[in-house]
């Protein structure tokens, strides 16, 4: 037992837990009783400080930090045996793994779990709205729903599946062996389940119920259970930022040789550009909610009008990260639908560079659009124009992609099956989310609709048919490379139609009733808008029993699936040339690349290069017959 | 249709602009035919009405034609049984197409921007002797302040009531948290900021009761604070203003 306390797993991070509670506890009494505040033991300022402590303490429990501690203290260091990469049974995804694979199943798995209590939330929410008037849930239990609804989906969905798929698939993708800092990486995924316990957990003291948007002064001066959002929020955000630069450093650095950034597949360039955000953006949403903590906890009154507080400034701050993130959410999602598209289509990508470019247009561009969230809030008027503009031009460099990718399809030899389903649903999905958006920069119509039911419509389109539908087709795509069996194509494509159809009919309802005059965010409406909810209210169960026919798949087939090779969808791209799943450091030689990731329909063409085993490693790609006729693009 | 090779030449093109025009003309006519707006209660209302029109006049197109090429494309080139293994036409790019795609929507977009820009202008230009009135949020209630016409405190009420055709600006505040000033059949809308007053303008010209809903996440009351516009004539709001303000001599008195 004593062995078992001091080793890293869950003995020792249940022991540290109880360590944080009394931690948090002797400070918070300590604090209070130096400063003659009665009475000494006080639940919330021990609930607070818990929150911020119990989560590092259990980091440390589990293993996170045990080889800096050693290094920081002096010992001498462990030999690398490389104990804690790979994954040799299940039990192992349960622990602190270096490998990149493994951290990117657990990415994966993680955020799947969070997205099936997101949904389920959501479901009650349609339960209750289902008739006009308080059948299920009162109204502060109702703003917790919705606000626990988004924050889980946004912060421990959308953004981690994304680096998930990334963790798993970018090193292949580049030919490296690992992520570059790979005990970085196992903390940036630690992080993550501390966010969303935390998150879920808001619900045993009565859920944060501000929105995601936790505009101060209505967080600053709600019940306790808005701190389990607003720290919890600073985990999800670290573990974010921990990550994009990992990948920042591992795609400039370890690059296979020969791949230079213009031979880069479109999934490394579109996580490339996300990083670039995450890692310039991301400090600010960190920095509105340490606003708002400071003002609950110590009385800040950064945010408190009558104490000389500015209001607005909480939304800008908040807006100039929660803007770019909404690219954050789906640029990676460009990037799967770019090599699913060009695989399935049996066709280069077509304008790849003007597709990398639109890339890099969309980050700079991010930051130029946040006050168009503000356009009713009452800042200065004179900003709304410049902002409509920027906003209505950032729909250019996303126009190229889409042109772009119908393109791609245009003479190729179309499989459809159920990722290319997918990324077809959401080149349609997708463009209807973005024209709602240009809608919604039109300065006079928004004045309209927002808060409206029709913002509810437009990030659903653009969340949902955008983003899910790319994360769906990615997991599909990828889903023999990260197990090694084959899913099932049948249920796969059943799964597809009753989520493309369900989706529609949830959701687009909700831009009429919008422009009718229902607000977002209510837990009761006027009679006119029944009919509409109930439709939508039926149609979201079964967008909800949608999910499980993709659970069942992907469990079954993981576990007893057909065998599967290598290369099932004849890519070309490095993850593919490898087997299935890949070795434990993914290359056994090096590969050198010679030519373009997508050269389909070229004759002769070839993407790497790998050594003969046989001969020497050296010169071995020298003596491969690198017929690239037509890698300069 | 499996004789054919998947060539793509300038029939197919053809073949699918005809597809596109006929499915735009009529995805255009559904979209306008659909009553999408609560009834138009001030001048403001139908110039936004008559943007959103044309946005979805602009719009339906650019998303058929998306939806036309998924689909034809689908149709057209998907995997016959025999080519399994066969690869698509190596095609890289076009220069000039990309140009197309590039320079065409940001001409369209910036347009729109004009459109919207001097729409906004004339939604929210001064007029001569606007009525002003204080629109004060908390939770979960509004209140509004009128001017005493007999000068001294002024007239409050719970209920909006505005005249037919004359414009009014309204100063908007708040108590306590974030609210939002919404009248859908008026289409305009401001923030209620603590610390600040926001303004907006609006002139009613459509008599009758109208709901003022909140819009802004404000608490565990937020869906259920609501008031009333009731745009009336000019006779009506004399009346009722004569009877306010007898109400307020007789409390001061």
């Amino acid at each position: 037992m004593a062995m078992k306390l001091r080793a890293p797993g869950w003995y020792r991070a249940t022991a540290f837990v109880g360590l944080g509670v009394l931690f948090a506890l002797g400070l918070t009494s300590a604090v209070r009783a130096a400063s003659g505040l009665d009475p000494v033991i006080a639940g919330e300022a021990w609930l607070l400080v818990g929150l911020i402590a119990v989560p590092l303490f259990f980091l440390v429990g589990i293993g996170c930090f045990d080889y800096w501690f050693r290094w920081a203290a002096g010992k001498p260091t462990v030999p690398e045996d490389h104990s804690s990469h790979g994954a040799h049974s299940w039990r192992d995804y349960f622990r602190v793994n270096t490998d990149h694979k493994v951290i990117g199943i657990q990415y994966v798995v993680t955020s799947f779990f969070f997205l099936f209590i997101g949904g389920a939330v959501a479901m009650i929410m349609r339960a209750e709205l289902a008739q006009p008037g308080t059948q299920i849930v009162d109204g502060q239990t109702f703003n917790g729903l919705f606000s626990v609804h988004a924050a889980l989906l946004i912060f421990l969905f959308i953004i981690p599946v994304f680096a998930g798929l990334a963790n798993y698939v970018i090193p292949l993708m580049i030919g490296a062996p690992d992520m570059a800092f790979p005990r970085l990486n196992a903390l940036s995924f630690w992080m993550l389940p501390v966010a969303g316990t935390m998150m879920v957990a808001s619900f045993l003291v009565g859920p944060f119920a501000s929105g995601w948007t936790a505009y101060a002064p209505l967080s600053t001066t709600q019940p306790i259970g808005q701190m389990f959002f607003t720290i919890g929020v600073q985990f999800a955000g670290a573990s974010s930022i921990a990550t994009a630069l990992n990948f920042l450093v591992t795609i400039i650095t370890m690059r296979a040789p020969g791949l230079s950034f213009f031979r880069l597949p479109l999934l490394v360039w579109a996580n490339f550009s996300t990083s670039l955000l995450v890692v310039i953006a991301t400090p600010f949403i960190a920095a509105s909610q340490f606003f708002v903590l400071l003002d609950y906890g110590l009385g800040f009154n950064f945010f408190s009008a009558s104490r000389n507080g500015d209001v607005l400034m909480y939304q800008h701050v908040f807006w100039f990260y929660s803007h770019p993130a909404v690219y954050i959410m789906m640029l990676p999602g460009f990037g799967i639908v770019s090599e699913i598209l060009a695989v399935k289509a049996r066709k280069p990508i077509f304008g790849y560079r003007m597709m990398a470019f639109s890339l890099l247009a969309i980050v700079v561009l991010g930051f130029t659009v946040w006050a168009h969230h503000m356009f009713v809030s009452g800042m200065q008027d004179w900003i709304r124009v410049p902002m409509m503009v920027t906003t209505a031009i950032i729909a250019v460099p996303t126009g190229i992609k889409i042109f772009s990718w119908l393109a791609t399809l245009w003479r190729g030899v179309l499989h459809i099956d159920t990722p290319m389903l997918f990324a077809l649903g959401f080149l349609t999905m997708f463009t209807l989310g973005g024209i709602s958006g240009v809608a919604l920069a039109m300065l006079p119509f928004v004045i309209h609709v927002s808060d409206s039911y029709f913002i509810v419509a437009h990030i659903h389109y653009v969340l949902f048919g955008g983003s899910l539908f790319t994360v769906y087709a990615g997991v599909y795509y990828w889903f023999p490379k990260m197990t090694g069996r084959m899913y099932d194509e049948t249920l796969g494509k059943v799964h597809f139609w009753v989520t493309f159809i369900m989706f529609n009919v949830t959701f687009a309802p909700m831009h009429l009733v919008g422009i009718e005059g229902m607000p977002r965010r209510v837990s009761d409406y006027p009679e006119q808008f029944a009919s509409w909810n109930l439709a939508i209210s039926v149609a979201s169960i079964f967008l909800g029993l949608s999910t499980l026919i993709f659970v069942y798949n992907m469990v079954s087939s993981w576990v007893g699936g057909p065998k599967a090779t290598a290369n099932p969808w004849r890519a070309l791209t490095l993850e593919w040339q490898v087997s299935s799943p890949p070795p434990i450091f993914n290359f056994d030689a090096v590969p050198t690349v010679v030519g373009g990731p997508y050269e389909y329909g070229v004759p002769g063409a070839v993407h790497g290069v790998f050594p003969d085993p046989d001969k020497d490693g050296a010169d071995a790609a020298k003596q491969q017959p690198a017929t690239t006729p037509s890698v300069a693009q | 249709m499996t004789e054919e090779t998947p060539s793509g030449g300038r029939r197919s093109l053809a073949r699918m602009l005809g597809i596109g025009l006929v499915a735009s003309v009529l995805g255009v006519g559904l979209g306008l035919a659909i009553d999408w707006f609560p009834v138009q209660a001030s001048t403001q209302a139908s110039t936004i009405d008559t943007l959103y029109d044309v946005l979805i006049a602009v719009s339906v197109p650019i998303f058929v034609l998306v939806s036309v090429v998924v689909l034809y494309c689908v149709w057209r080139f998907r995997a016959r049984p025999g080519q399994e293994l066969e690869d698509g036409a190596p095609i890289h790019g076009d220069t000039r197409l990309e140009v197309i795609w590039t320079a065409l929507p940001a001409v369209l977009l910036i347009a729109l921007c004009t459109y919207a820009f001097v729409a906004l202008d004339d939604i929210e230009a001064a007029q001569p002797d606007e009525r002003r009135i204080r629109v004060t949020a908390q939770q979960y209630a509004w209140s509004f302040e009128y001017p005493n016409p007999r000068g001294g405190e002024p007239i409050r009420a719970e209920e909006l009531v505005l005249v037919e055709g004359e414009t009014v600006r309204f100063d908007i505040r708040a108590l306590d948290v974030i609210h939002s000033f919404w009248v859908p059949a008026f289409r305009m809308k401001r923030d209620a900021v603590p610390g600040i007053t926001t303004q907006l303008r609006i002139t009613p010209n459509r008599r009758g009761r109208y709901p003022v809903v909140c819009a802004e996440l404000c608490g565990l009351g937020h869906a259920f604070m609501r008031a009333t516009a009731n745009v009336v004539s000019r006779q009506e709001f004399d009346a009722w203003m004569a009877q306010q303000t007898q109400g307020t001599q007789e409390r001061g008195g």
